[in-house]
């Protein structure tokens, strides 16, 4: 899996930061997504499919 | 029932999240996806923000590319109407006359804008809830009022734009046009902008920075406009020159000016090159007239989304029953759409797995049906302000208002109901405080007990 963010996008929900805290977080200033793995282990590959549906603003893209 | 598709109406975030998980939990019969408009599904909130402003082009607010719209293999029926629905055969009639008969009906046709008797017979005046309506007030905003200047970015002089509504859209649009360096009035039945979705106290924070902006605030009702027979080059339509208010209206305080003149006939002038129309809207349920189908308010469903058997709801569009808030309940955000179209269509092929093995993944166990319980969310940002909600803000009883720092539009805010906390507001608190409060909210708690826990959630470090 590899992961692609358009942050340009991102609105700081934070949603993708509830499901996948280990693969997302936000910047302090203005709470734009921060990608910390752009290559997650098997075992977060269903948080990042829900974070990336769950993402108001469509800014997460997940690559197979 | 075999060979029968899903079909999906209203092809926005709600409509494509449903089409999304329908595949995605294992739907592999056909799956149709119809939608009014002619564009491929595209977000709308950044319709009033950066699209409006023209930091954006309308490629950038594609929900998803043809690409990747690809591997979920739609039969996608843009430009596409559906105006009929058999509710007993689950029979969808679109209005190129074909009839289709669903193993089960996705319904996400959200809300449309409301607008005033007669406006859209007038040049100049607008609504702002489509793609095609936005980018019709981004080329006004962008070319300005001077004729034949290259805009207000080039020098040429702001547009008088008259924003009637000072809700949620109309804030938000309201500040664009002032950095767009429009002149721009708000005008609002209601003194304070956004009270009804935020209340008093935190509208009026957000009153404090239009006027700071030189937004002018005006309260008061709006009784219908006045025109200029129409240029020909604008078409057949008379051009809006004023809005006119019912009598009786008044500036709401700070306003720069005495600005309006009388009309003839009583009632207050506001003079308008443009005008924009943003006083709510109205679910998109005209179409279905199926006696079978409560349409009150929105489309009625119980917990799990569903109006009727193998019909659901989603979006804007679905007034359903909230299990933690006990009452029946509507969101226009963002945010509810996308949760809400992947729970209806979770629920659609629970129910339909064991009466439809053809199309439902063979080795995957049925999934239950499950209630639709989210904690909702919303955001808006006008200017620099953004603002952020979990819960219910909208028909508290009770508000408490902590201003963290007033110049900065630092904000905090809880919203109860029959004693309990319901709701919260923040702008301007750093992202990870923002998210410890969701959980505050999530279920109705008692006042006091979620007061400690904000405090605990925002004590520094
Ligand atoms: C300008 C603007 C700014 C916004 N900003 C924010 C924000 O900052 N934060 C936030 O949380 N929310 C915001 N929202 C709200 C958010 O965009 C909506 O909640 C969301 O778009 C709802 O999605 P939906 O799919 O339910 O409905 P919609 O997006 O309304 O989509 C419904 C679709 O169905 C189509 N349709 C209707 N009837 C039929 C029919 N009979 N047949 C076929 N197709 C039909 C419609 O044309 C439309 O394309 C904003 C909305 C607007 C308009
Ligand atoms: S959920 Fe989407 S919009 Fe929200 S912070 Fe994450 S990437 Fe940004």
């Amino acid at each position: 899996m590899k992961i692609t963010l358009d942050a340009d996008k991102c609105c700081a929900a934070g949603q993708c930061v509830l499901i996948a805290p280990e693969v997302f977080d936000q910047r302090d200033e203005d709470g734009v997504v921060v990608l910390l793995d752009a290559a997650p282990p098997a075992a977060q590959h269903d948080a990042v499919h829900e974070a990336a549906a769950i993402c108001p603003a469509a800014v997460i893209e997940v690559h197979a | 029932m075999t060979g029968l598709p899903i079909a999906v109406v209203g092809a926005s975030a709600a409509g494509l999240a449903a089409a999304e998980t329908l595949r995605r939990s294992g739907w592999r019969g056909p799956l149709t996806l119809i939608g009014d408009e002619p564009h491929l599904p595209y977000d709308r909130p950044p319709l009033s923000k950066q699209l409006l402003h023209g930091a954006w082009a309308p490629e950038k607010l594609l929900l998803r590319t043809t690409d990747q719209l690809a591997p979920l293999d739609l039969d996608l029926r843009l430009g596409t109407r559906a105006t009929g629905l058999d509710v007993a055969t689950r029979t969808l009639t679109l209005d190129d006359g074909t009839e289709l008969a669903c193993a089960g009906v996705i319904i996400a046709t959200g809300v449309a804008a409301r607008t005033l008797p007669g406006a859209d017979r007038i040049a100049g005046v607008h609504t702002l809830r489509t793609l095609d309506d936005a980018l019709a007030l981004r080329s006004r905003l962008a070319k300005g009022g001077a004729p034949g200047s290259e805009g207000v970015a080039a020098g040429g002089r702001g547009l008088r734009l008259v924003i009637v509504g000072n809700g949620v859209l109309g804030c938000e649009a309201a500040a664009v046009a002032r950095e767009l360096g429009h002149d721009v009035t708000l005008v609002g039945i209601e003194a304070t902008p956004m009270a009804a979705a935020v209340g008093t106290e935190v509208g009026e924070l957000l009153a404090e920075e239009h006027r700071a902006r030189g937004v002018r605030l005006v309260t008061g009702a709006v009784a219908g406009f006045e025109t200029a027979p129409a240029d020909p080059a604008d078409g057949g339509d008379p051009r809006v020159t004023a809005v006119r208010l019912a009598e009786g209206a008044a500036p709401s305080g700070g306003a720069p000016g005495g600005s309006g003149e009388t009309a003839p006939g009583g009632g207050r002038l506001l003079p308008a090159d443009l005008v924009l129309v943003a006083i709510g809207s109205r679910p998109a349920v005209e179409w279905l007239d199926d006696p079978a189908l409560d349409t009150g308010d929105g489309l009625r469903c119980d917990a799990y989304c569903a109006a009727a058997p193998g019909i659901y709801a989603a979006g804007d569009v679905a007034r359903w029953d909230h299990p933690v808030h006990g009452r029946p309940l509507r969101f226009e955000h963002r945010m509810n759409a996308t949760e809400q179209g992947m729970a209806a269509a979770r629920n659609l092929l629970a129910e339909l797995a064991p009466s439809a093995p053809a199309g439902a993944e063979e080795a995957a166990p049925a999934q239950e049906r499950r209630p639709f319980a989210p904690v909702p969310y919303f955001w808006s940002d006008q200017y620099a302000v953004k603002i952020q909600a979990y819960g219910l803000t909208a028909g508290a009883d009770r508000v408490e208002t902590t201003v963290v720092d007033r110049a900065e539009r630092r904000v905090l805010a809880l919203y109860g109901r029959d004693g309990s906390a319901v709701g919260v507001l923040i702008a301007g608190l750093p992202p990870r405080q923002v998210r410890a409060l969701r959980a505050v909210v999530a279920a109705p708690l008692p006042w006091e007990e979620a007061r400690e826990r904000i405090a605990a959630a925002t004590a520094p470090g």
